[in-house]
């Protein structure tokens, strides 16, 4: 009984708390760095795309809502066709951010993305590409990947040394 | 003029109570909110008042779905039974001196039956439901209200031996010098309690316990049927904090301001009160709720009734 009357009471005071509430459209939540919001497609440091078109971010996607079509430029270097995001199933998951061997898809903290019709939800690639690096400023895949391209052959990323010549015998 | 008299009570009478009835709704969000430290509906109109519109018209324009295994006269009829029989008790309630629709000189019994009345609303919604959560909570309702009515009424007397009298308008007149509450603390108590189980709102919840039994006697329910549960166990509140202020509280008594004003405040208080009851008890186990009623509250209240007579024969 006395537990019942000393939660009341408590609870009556609560009348005198501040209140916790944050008065949204007016006042802005603050959200974390890593908060997972609108998905962002980035580019690397020198302004080329960096998703490589790998299907890894698609294949992992639990609701399944990317869908890409790789092509290659003339340099042999491979970048999506097309890129479309299909954001009314996206469950911000961060999986796809994850699973991106190049840093290109990433998730930044802005969920203000509400829309009256559903196709609108849709995003191209144009609308999912920014023209910065995003969270990574000075990483770029090409740079420091060990495929040849157009422009640059085997051993000339950084930190790669020149590849082995097999047929000698020489240390 | 004098036979229009009655007929001006009863449409200010019934229109303060619909409208407070639907006021509460937002009265108790708000109120809510504010024990727990929220805003509750504050967007439409100056404070949010305008949820109280758009919460109407949400429920008149719902789909009234009567579904297809129930019993349908009596599923149709069960929401009005509550609004109509807690409406009725208001008949008897004086808001001022001289302002009440009917003058009983049984008003208590008047009240304590038509109040009781309401358990058949929940009882025949469980049952027409043809629904097993429906019909357990049914089950409670009817359990909880039968055990909690008999010292509901027992905890009444104490005030009626002291005024001498059943009438509302006299009881409220014999508390000039001194509330009831003062001699009659226990009966409030227990009062208080047996009202907001026979109002069957939290704690005493168990009839609905959305927990265990979905929404209990309503889950079937949509629409305006379900808005009449709601406005009738709003009109069911302010009658019990009516009834708490007429009997121990000195109905319209006090200084300065009018009687219909300290009435309106004191009502308003106990109103304020159940919500904060709602805010902060957890509910019992049905087991507890039943023998706290008739292993504690009865003998309590039996009592209380024994001690009051005694004193009173004394003291003549
Ligand atoms: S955040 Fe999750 S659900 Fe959304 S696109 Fe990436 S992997 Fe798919
Ligand atoms: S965004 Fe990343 S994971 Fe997805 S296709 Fe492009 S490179 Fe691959």
């Amino acid at each position: 009984m006395f537990s019942l009357l000393r939660s009341l009471w408590g609870v009556f005071l609560h009348a005198f708390h501040k209140r916790v509430t944050i008065q949204y459209p007016e006042e802005k939540a603050v959200l974390a760095p890593r908060y997972r919001g609108r998905i962002v497609l980035s580019r690397d440091p020198d302004g080329g795309e960096r998703c490589v078109a790998c299907n890894l971010c698609a294949v992992v996607c639990p609701t399944d809502c990317i869908s890409l079509q790789a092509t290659e430029d003339e340099h042999g270097r491979r970048f999506p066709e097309w890129f479309r995001i299909n954001f009314s199933r996206c469950i911000f998951c961060g999986f796809c951010e994850e699973a991106c061997p190049t840093y290109a898809i990433q998730l930044t903290p802005d969920f203000e993305m509400g829309e009256f019709y559903r196709k609108n939800l849709v995003y191209e690639k144009e609308d999912l590409m920014i023209s910065g690096p995003g969270k990574y400023p000075d990483y770029n895949f090409w740079r420091v990947a060990g495929v040849a391209i157009g422009g640059k052959a085997k051993g000339e990323a950084e930190r790669e040394a020149a590849p082995t010549d097999l047929h000698s015998l020489l240390p | 003029m004098s036979a229009l008299y009655p007929l001006l009570i009863i449409a200010v009478v019934l229109g303060i109570v619909l409208n407070l009835a639907g006021g509460l709704i937002w009265v108790e969000r708000r109120l809510l909110a504010l024990w727990q430290d929220r805003y509750g509906p504050n967007r439409v109109g100056p404070f949010g008042l305008g949820q109280v519109v758009a919460d109407s018209v949400k429920l008149f324009t719902k789909e009234d779905w009567i579904p297809p295994f129930a019993d349908k006269p009596v599923f149709v009829l069960a929401p009005a039974v509550v609004v109509a029989t807690s409406l009725l008790a208001f008949a008897v309630i004086p808001f001022a001196a001289g302002f009440v629709i009917a003058d009983l000189s049984v008003g208590i019994l008047f009240l304590l039956a038509a109040s009781s009345l309401g358990v058949y609303s929940v009882v025949l919604a469980g049952w027409s439901s043809n629904n097993k959560y429906a019909l357990l909570g049914g089950l409670r309702a009817t359990a909880q209200m039968l055990s909690y009515e008999v010292f509901m009424g027992l905890s009444l007397m104490g005030v009626v031996i002291m005024a001498g009298s059943f009438r509302l308008g006299d009881i409220v007149e014999a508390q000039r010098h001194m509330w009831y509450v003062v001699p009659q603390f226990a009966g409030f108590v227990m009062f208080l309690i047996a009202g907001v189980a026979e109002t069957r709102r939290l704690p005493f919840d168990l009839a609905e316990s959305e927990s265990e039994l979905i929404a209990g006697f309503h889950s079937e329910y949509s629409g305006m049927k379900f808005g009449m549960f709601f406005v009738g166990e709003y009109i069911g509140v302010i009658l019990i904090s009516a009834m708490l202020t007429l009997c121990y509280f000195g109905g319209w008594l006090g200084p300065v301001l009018p009687g219909p004003v300290w009435f309106g405040l004191k009502t308003m208080a106990f109103i304020c009160l159940f919500i904060l009851f709602r805010a902060a008890l957890p509910r019992p186990r049905f087991d507890q709720l039943m023998s706290w009623g008739w292993k504690v509250l009865l003998p309590l209240a039996l009592l209380n009734l024994l001690v009051t007579g005694a004193a009173v024969l004394l003291l003549r």
